[in-house]
């Protein structure tokens, strides 16, 4: 399973260890609100809301340069929007590992 | 160049901010997390341009740019590609930026941005009446100034958002409208005999009721404008 990383963040910052700091604490602020509001969704079969959810997670995933991992998500996003779950367990995967880098920084 | 961002995700603003605290002359006025404060916030200031999410819960991104008047440019920032071909129907949208938004493909959007800011106020319409110079009248068609001879012109009809100017040897199409052009042609030669038509007097074949002939083209003569028409004649 590919890990996560700063590769992004470090060139979007050119440098500005002010802001990558920011950045990544932006992150520690909204991904354990939307990855919340994603389980409560898929829990009640709300799909068409969770497939909302996805779509913002996606982007911290490609954020964090998990390529693999962004292509499943969008995947996922469409089964969702299609009322299946097929690649939740993967997804739900995905969630954990960034929850655990995240948790390191 | 002063522009705002809307973006529901915190994150995404943040990596805007910084990638435009890097480009000189812009300044990010505000950030919005939704379309609605921004609304509030456009109805009280001027901006040049639009960092716009399409992808927000409630009021899209499309939604957002329905609700204003005279739009100023946008780039549109989303993680989905899919709305590429809905985007380009709207002539406010400068680019398109797929998410994670990187430094190259930002610049490239700047520079589309400063692009249309110089064409906004020269040749930015396909067609366009731009200026007079002696006897000659500049009409911008495809970015290209084209010089019209205005004794050669006969006639210029209004049609929707584009005039129609006929010459003795060529017709225009162009995106203007009559009274912008009423104002580059010399009174003495030319007269608005209807809402839609503006003639060259000189070219008059003749004048039948209510409709002068000129050329092969019948132009209606509104009631308010026949007594102009009749004064400029030379009436035995």
């Amino acid at each position: 399973m590919e890990q996560p990383n700063l590769s992004y963040i470090h060139s979007m910052s050119g440098g500005d260890k002010s802001f990558e700091q920011k950045l990544i604490d932006i992150i520690k602020g909204e991904f354990p609100e939307e990855k919340k509001i994603y389980y409560e969704n898929i829990t009640a079969k709300n799909y068409k809301l969770a497939a909302e959810n996805v779509h913002k997670l996606k982007h911290k995933i490609s954020i964090l340069g998990l390529e693999k991992s962004y292509e499943t998500a969008v995947t996922f996003e469409n089964n969702l929007l299609e009322d299946r779950t097929t690649l939740q367990d993967e997804f739900e995967s995905i969630l954990i590992i960034i929850t655990n880098y995240l948790q390191q920084l | 160049m002063n522009c705002i961002i809307i973006d529901d995700e915190a994150t995404a603003r943040a990596i805007i901010a910084q990638l435009c605290s890097n480009v000189d002359h812009l300044n990010v006025l505000e950030e919005f997390p939704n379309a609605i404060q921004a609304i509030k916030y456009l109805n009280q200031n001027e901006i040049d341009l639009i960092f716009l999410d399409i992808h927000m819960p409630d009021f899209t991104g499309f939604d957002f740019i329905e609700t204003l008047k005279n739009p100023p440019k946008i780039i549109l920032t989303t993680s989905d590609s899919n709305f590429a071909i809905q985007a380009f129907e709207y002539d406010c949208i400068v680019d398109y930026l797929v998410k994670p938004i990187t430094l190259e493909r930002f610049q490239k959007a700047i520079k589309k941005a400063n692009a249309k800011t110089v064409t906004a106020t020269g040749l930015d319409s396909s067609e366009k009446v731009e200026t007079t110079s002696g006897n000659d009248l500049y009409v911008n068609i495809d970015r290209r100034l084209i010089k019209i001879d205005i004794p050669s012109i006969y006639l210029v009809e209004a049609k929707g958002d584009y005039i129609h100017v006929k010459t003795e040897s060529q017709n225009y199409t162009v995106h203007s409208t009559l009274k912008k052009i009423e104002e580059k042609l010399p009174n003495d030669l030319f007269l608005k005999v209807h809402r839609s038509f503006i003639i060259n007097v000189n070219k008059i074949i003749d004048i039948e009721d209510n409709s002068v002939l000129i050329k092969k083209d019948v132009i209606p003569v509104s009631r308010s404008n026949r007594p102009e028409l009749m004064k400029r004649l030379n009436l035995l």
